[in-house]
């Protein structure tokens, strides 16, 4: 029987409490996964945990409305059991438990909460005694079974129930606090002191005020204020900071970069757009200049596409951090052009290593486990509620993410193909809809611009959120209803910046005069500086001709989604704020986006390594590949797809596990978004962190490859691909790191011109570091690439699965001995070697001709090699298919191979790109023989009837032979959650 | 006059598109229809002879899946949902839907004044999955004899599950044993064979592998199972091994269920 818990009645919360706990008898699955991550930690002392679902309810409700609230609406009759505790009252606590509270820090969103506020009053379940609404927040009360000392308490307290960031903790004590957020209001300082102030005071002022504005920056606006004869108020210093941070601004990559003396007047145009711009694709729609990058589907329909990364916010709170991240990329595509319906997400995560001993752990970091289970679960949460399909993506570990763990999330959409472009005309409505405006996320664009440290947990707390994605869900349904019904001529999302970004960018030809006391606040007393510069999530903002605001305000009432009205567009080229009639801010539009002084950087060429150590024989291949299939790249991520909901939509064609047993690894994901046309779109990814710090011109080009093999892989068309690049480097104020992002750049440049494939969008985050101490980790070099293809025909898609025994196996590529940053080299401890890089002559022309080969319908299976080469592909489609897999490793194509390579060690785990795997149809053998003619391509095995992978070497001898079983026990053996 | 189905959707659905395209490929007339609409027009439900509440995330499932949505039902139109049933209207509850529709207590079934008919709330839950966590994946089914007689029994078809909250969990035994005996057990997980399923073939540890389940009438039906996400060719995970398919297998459970709405009708 539940006991009074001891604890000092001073500090128990004044409001109504509800536990609810699992009924006896019955499992408690998230105190089962409690334990085996306390039993993770080496705390074998605790018996068994449970978790309670805490609510605190405003202490003037009557008891028999609580009693009401209980048992209709948050206590299932069947399975649970609800603990009511009067206000200011002990709670009653399981006999022998040791308790831990976890609840929201005062301003931390509570959406849970919120929902339950709304129930309670639609369904009039209570109100308070004078009348006013019933205020609910929620908790979590743990209950600790065994013997366990207070300090493991609190480890498992901060370890595993609860993030310090965002969490307020209690262990051993009742004390959660009833309290509401803002009731701590902020007024802003009047003018800031700017116009006489010296160099060391403008540095300081950028400091203390969180802006990472540089001094030539903070010198360029001191000069604009004192030409207007004038200081600056909060709002207008604020309002630039977050334009012109590196974030928004791309700083780096547009700025003049002095790279060995040759000067380089702006990166990204002249590498990642001048492709684009060369390659002139008559389906390209619209690129680089709004939310996401947009392409032609079908008559009458664009597909659109664009990846984030939100890595710092995630390094601190993976949860929020990541599923944030997911909320935000699909703003992206809610807001580009008139909006278009997300159809896809994608993610890739990149971690340390999930074996690290907690003792190595540098201070100040989340272990990788933790941070990967941790993205993992915000992804899910936010993508599955969103009705988003999460269907391709990645994880890479690697010891240098440790302290600066790297995210990225894309989104895919769809839209109707006139609703491309949008316009803003002076006279428009400035609309704010979906979530209320708090203090959460301040600063996040200049946060997210400068390098972690470990105090960063600290001082950049405010710069986290929590998602509510059903918020978001909210604003989804009603952009799109009102898209169709034609009721607003612009939108855009509101992102890094909050509205300062959004009001800014909308306005930026015309001018915009915002009302701020109009913009809905989650809590009184924010200043309307902190109003106009919040990144509270869920928020779009759109230009509305006044005619047509009525009925949009209806239609976003009707889903139950906030809109309001917050000012208008101009034709003044000013930016006008004010709040309650008084100016807090007046800026001029052309200094905001065209006053940014330029970045001058240095850059110096990085030394490619060029030794090329040998690649010794390998004495058992066999227990090579076992191993290097259960290494943590190569090793299935099926616990991860299996909790993404990769088939809501209903059109998946081709899923991220492949085979017999649903468990081989699919290349790309083919995707069919009109039920009336048989055309689908290839998803692709591809990123090699072991390649960049050896030669990053190479890591960048073997990326674009990669993405490029995926999508082709499963059926996409390689002339009708376009990619997306995502760079995250270290600090590139280092002339090494900016020279290594030079490299990278011109490689993406040379690459996508080759391949003739496009960029139609991207984004960079360029201060990727992890300072602990006077030590600083830096990650490597990574440029994730995406690409997007399109499939002529769905039904001539393709899967890495072996289909049929007796059917040919060709291999497609050429190989070379290349291996440096390879998963071979790693796992023998051999540093160095020559890159893979792809053959820009060759390499197109390889995948135009076996993609017209899969379009033809000749191919029954393809799988392109990757991370572990040949020997990895083989085991793959092999086990995946349930068939066996006999290759000969003498009819490889090859290039010349130098006589230190052993030739079959080579030929096994060589990493070359641009190869593929291919079962053919023995019926069309030939037919496939000619599509590839004058390409590499031979005839290399055959798909056999037993149930091995049997690989002879170039002497005849059989050098690999494995059973399906054991192969699949490897890949399946790594790291499961 | 082809057969009229209503979806009803609030904030966090999001099965509804694919689910009216399956009404309509098995022959339906097919609307969308906000929650608050519904509210506000329950006579709305007159011109339908189907009620189907599709998969999503009603309300985040915030406190529990399906919970504030089955609430609202509950509280708004519970009156209404039972008479629907009672003049021959057919519910189906998907997923999130079949959550919510359990929370309603139209399986165990309601009075005229839209009140559980035994007095006590339920004694059927959905509770978390085995695993503890939410899962996607294709699992067999085998429609059962029952009540719900539009469902061909002893079929087996391939369709795919995506939640964290499947497991039926009942009050007692007796309560089980009181829905095997009136025939309520519409729907079983079973390997690929037909066989009996352990995990992951029966992907949230359910009671007795019990996949869906009716009311006693048999026009009421909730799965937790995506039939809706099995209509065209090619969304079978492993179609590139078969030959030749015209259509999902779930198409054709759709097309039954307005088949068998239809002709209730007349």
């Amino acid at each position: 029987m539940p006991a009074p818990a001891s604890s000092a009645p001073t500090s128990l919360p004044m409001a109504w409490r509800l536990e609810v706990f699992r009924r006896e008898g019955l499992d408690d699955p998230d105190g089962a996964r409690a334990l085996a991550a306390a039993r993770e930690l080496g705390l074998m002392s605790v018996r068994s945990l449970r978790h309670g679902r805490g609510y605190l309810i405003s202490p003037d409700t009557d008891e028999s409305a609580v009693a009401r609230i209980a048992s209709e609406l948050v206590c299932d009759p069947v399975l649970e059991t609800c603990r009511i505790t009067r206000p200011g009252a002990a709670p009653q606590a399981a006999a022998l438990a040791k308790r831990v509270l976890v609840a929201r820090k005062p301003g931390v969103m509570d959406p849970v909460a919120l929902t339950v506020e709304r129930a309670i009053e639609r369904a009039k379940l209570a109100r308070c005694r004078d009348g006013s609404r019933v205020r609910v927040l929620t908790f979590s009360a743990w209950e600790c079974f065994g013997a366990v000392a207070r300090a493991d308490l609190e480890l498992i307290a901060t370890k595993i129930l609860a993030n310090d960031v965002i969490d307020e903790v209690r262990v051993g004590d009742e004390c959660v606090h009833f309290v509401l957020p803002g009731n701590v209001a902020v007024r802003d300082a009047g003018a800031i002191p700017l116009c006489k102030a010296s160099d060391a005071e403008l540095e300081r002022i950028s400091k203390d005020g969180h802006l990472s504005l540089t001094l030539i920056e903070m010198r360029a606006i001191r000069d604009h204020y004192v030409a207007a004869g004038r200081e600056p108020t909060v709002a207008e210093l604020e309002t630039l900071a977050q334009t012109w941070s590196e974030h928004c601004k791309h700083k780096t990559f547009a700025g003049v970069i002095d790279y060995d003396g040759e000067r380089i007047e702006n990166l990204l145009k002249s590498t990642i757009k001048a492709a684009t711009l060369e390659l002139a694709k008559p389906w390209c729609v619209s690129v680089f200049h709004d939310n996401a990058g947009v392409i032609e589907f079908e008559p009458g329909w664009h597909v659109c596409f664009k990846v984030e990364t939100h890595n710092h916010p995630s390094a601190i709170d993976p949860y929020g951090g990541s599923g944030t991240g997911v909320g935000g990329v699909i703003r992206d595509i809610l807001g580009v052009g008139l909006g278009a319906k997300p159809i896809a997400n994608t993610d890739a995560f990149f971690v340390g290593p999930l074996d690290l001993p907690e003792q190595e752990l540098p201070k100040g970091c989340m272990h990788p486990r933790r941070i990967l289970r941790g993205v993992v679960a915000g992804v899910r949460d936010y993508g599955n509620r969103m009705g988003i399909p999460t269907v391709n993506g990645g994880v890479w570990v690697d010891p240098r993410y440790v302290g600066n763990p790297l995210v990225y999330a894309g989104t895919v959409g769809l839209m109707p193909a006139h609703c491309a472009t949008k316009e803003v005309k002076p006279g428009d409505i400035i609309v704010v809809a979906g979530g209320r405006t708090g203090r959460d996320g301040i600063h996040g664009a200049t946060f997210s611009s400068a390098e972690l440290h470990e105090d960063s947990v600290v001082v950049s707390s405010s710069a986290v959120q929590i998602g509510n994605a059903i918020t978001e869900k909210r604003v989804l349904d009603a952009l799109l209803s009102a898209r169709d019904l034609g009721l607003y001529r612009a939108v855009t999302d509101c992102g890094a910046g909050g509205l300062s970004s959004a009001v800014g960018e909308m306005g930026a030809e015309c001018g915009a005069r915002v009302e701020l006391e109009k913009v809905p606040l989650k809590y009184p007393g924010l200043s309307p500086a902190e109003i106009w510069i919040s990144e509270a999530q869920e928020r779009m903002v759109f230009a509305v001709a006044p005619e047509k605001l009525a009925a949009l305000l209806a239609v976003f009432a009707a889903e139950d989604c906030e809109a309001s009205a917050i000012g208008m567009f101009t034709d003044t080229g000013v930016l006008e704020l004010s709040y309650a009639g008084a100016s807090v801010g007046t800026l001029d539009m052309h200094f905001l986006h065209e006053g940014t002084p330029k970045w001058l950087r240095k850059a110096t060429r990085p030394v490619v390594r060029t030794d090329d150590p040998a690649c010794p024989p390998c004495a058992d291949a066999n227990a090579a590949l076992l191993a290097l299939l259960s290494s943590p790249n190569i090793a299935s991520k099926e616990w991860i797809v299996r909790m993404y909901d990769h088939e809501v939509q209903a059109m998946g064609v081709t899923k991220p596990l492949c085979g017999e047993r649903d468990d081989g690894p699919g290349d790309g994901a083919v995707l069919q978004p009109l039920p009336h046309s048989r055309k689908g779109i290839a998803l692709g990814c591809g990123a090699n962190p072991g390649y960049g710090l050896l030669d990053p011109w190479a890591m960048a080009s073997a990326a674009i490859d990669e993405a490029l093999r995926n999508a082709v892989a499963v059926g996409g068309d390689p002339e009708r691909t376009a990619i997306l690049d995502n760079f995250s480097w270290a600090n590139c104020a280092r002339p090494a790191e900016l020279g290594k992002l030079v490299e990278a750049s011109r490689a993406c440049y040379a690459t996508a011109k080759a391949f003739g494939t496009p960029f139609i969008s991207g984004k960079d985050s360029l201060n990727n570091e992890f300072r602990v101490g006077d030590e600083v980790i830096t990650i490597p070099p990574t440029l994730f690439v995406s690409a997007l293809a399109i499939v002529p025909d769905v039904a001539r898609a393709v899967t890495m699965d072996l289909k049929t025994a007796g059917n040919p196996v060709y291999m497609v590529g050429m190989t070379h001995a290349e291996f440096g940053g390879s998963h071979w080299f790693a796992h023998m401890g051999i540093a160095g070697g020559r890159v893979p890089r792809p053959d820009l002559v060759l390499a197109p022309r390889t995948l135009k001709a076996l993609h017209r080969a899969i379009a033809a319908g000749s191919v029954r299976a393809c799988h392109d090699l990757s991370e572990g080469g040949l020997a990895v592909a083989a085991a793959e489609t092999a086990f995946a298919g349930e068939r066996g897999l006999e290759l000969d490793l003498s009819a490889l194509p090859c290039g010349t191979i130098p006589a230190h390579h052993d030739p079959d060690a080579t030929r096994l785990f060589s990493e070359s790109c641009t190869r593929f795997l291919v079962e053919v149809d023995a019926s069309r053998a030939s037919e496939f023989e000619r599509a590839l003619s004058g390409l590499d391509c031979a005839r290399v095995g055959r798909v056999s009837e037993g149930r091995r992978l049997l690989v002879r070497g170039t002497r005849g001898k059989v050098v690999i032979d494995a059973s399906l079983d054991a192969l699949r026990a490897a890949h399946q053996g790594g790291f499961q959650g | 006059m082809s057969t009229h189905a209503i979806v009803l959707r609030t904030a966090g659905t999001n099965c509804e598109h694919e689910t009216k395209l399956a009404l309509e490929c098995g022959g339906a007339s097919a609307e969308l229809l906000h929650l608050h609409k519904l509210c506000a027009e329950p006579a709305r439900l007159d011109a339908a002879r189907i009620l189907v509440l599709p998969g999503g995330f009603s309300y985040g499932d915030d406190i529990a899946a399906g919970r504030v949505l089955g609430h609202g039902l509950r509280t708004f139109l519970g009156r209404e949902l039972s008479a629907f049933v009672a003049r021959g209207g057919f519910v189906l509850g998907v997923c999130n839907g079949f959550q919510a529709l359990v929370d309603t207590g139209l399986l165990e079934g309601l009075d005229a004044d839209g009140r559980p008919k035994g007095g006590e709330r339920r004694s059927i839950a959905l509770s978390a999955n085995e695993s503890g966590h939410y899962e996607c994946r294709w699992v067999t089914l085998r429609n059962e004899p029952s009540k719900c007689a539009w469902l061909e029994a002893g079929t087996l078809w391939p369709v795919p599950v995506a939640h964290g909250e499947g497991r039926l969990v009942f009050k007692d035994d007796a309560t089980l044993e009181r829905l095997r005996r009136n025939g309520q057990v519409a729907l079983r997980y079973v390997t690929i064979d037909g066989g009996q399923a352990r995990y992951p073939a029966l992907p949230n540890g359910s009671t007795d592998a019990i996949a869906g389940l009716c009311d006693a009438t048999g026009r009421v039906l909730g799965l937790m199972p995506h039939p809706e996400r099995n209509l065209s060719p090619w969304n079978h995970p492993r179609w590139t091994r078969m030959g030749p398919r015209a259509a999902g297998e779930g198409l054709e459970f759709y097309r039954r269920l307005v088949e068998a709405a239809g002709s209730a009708a007349r």
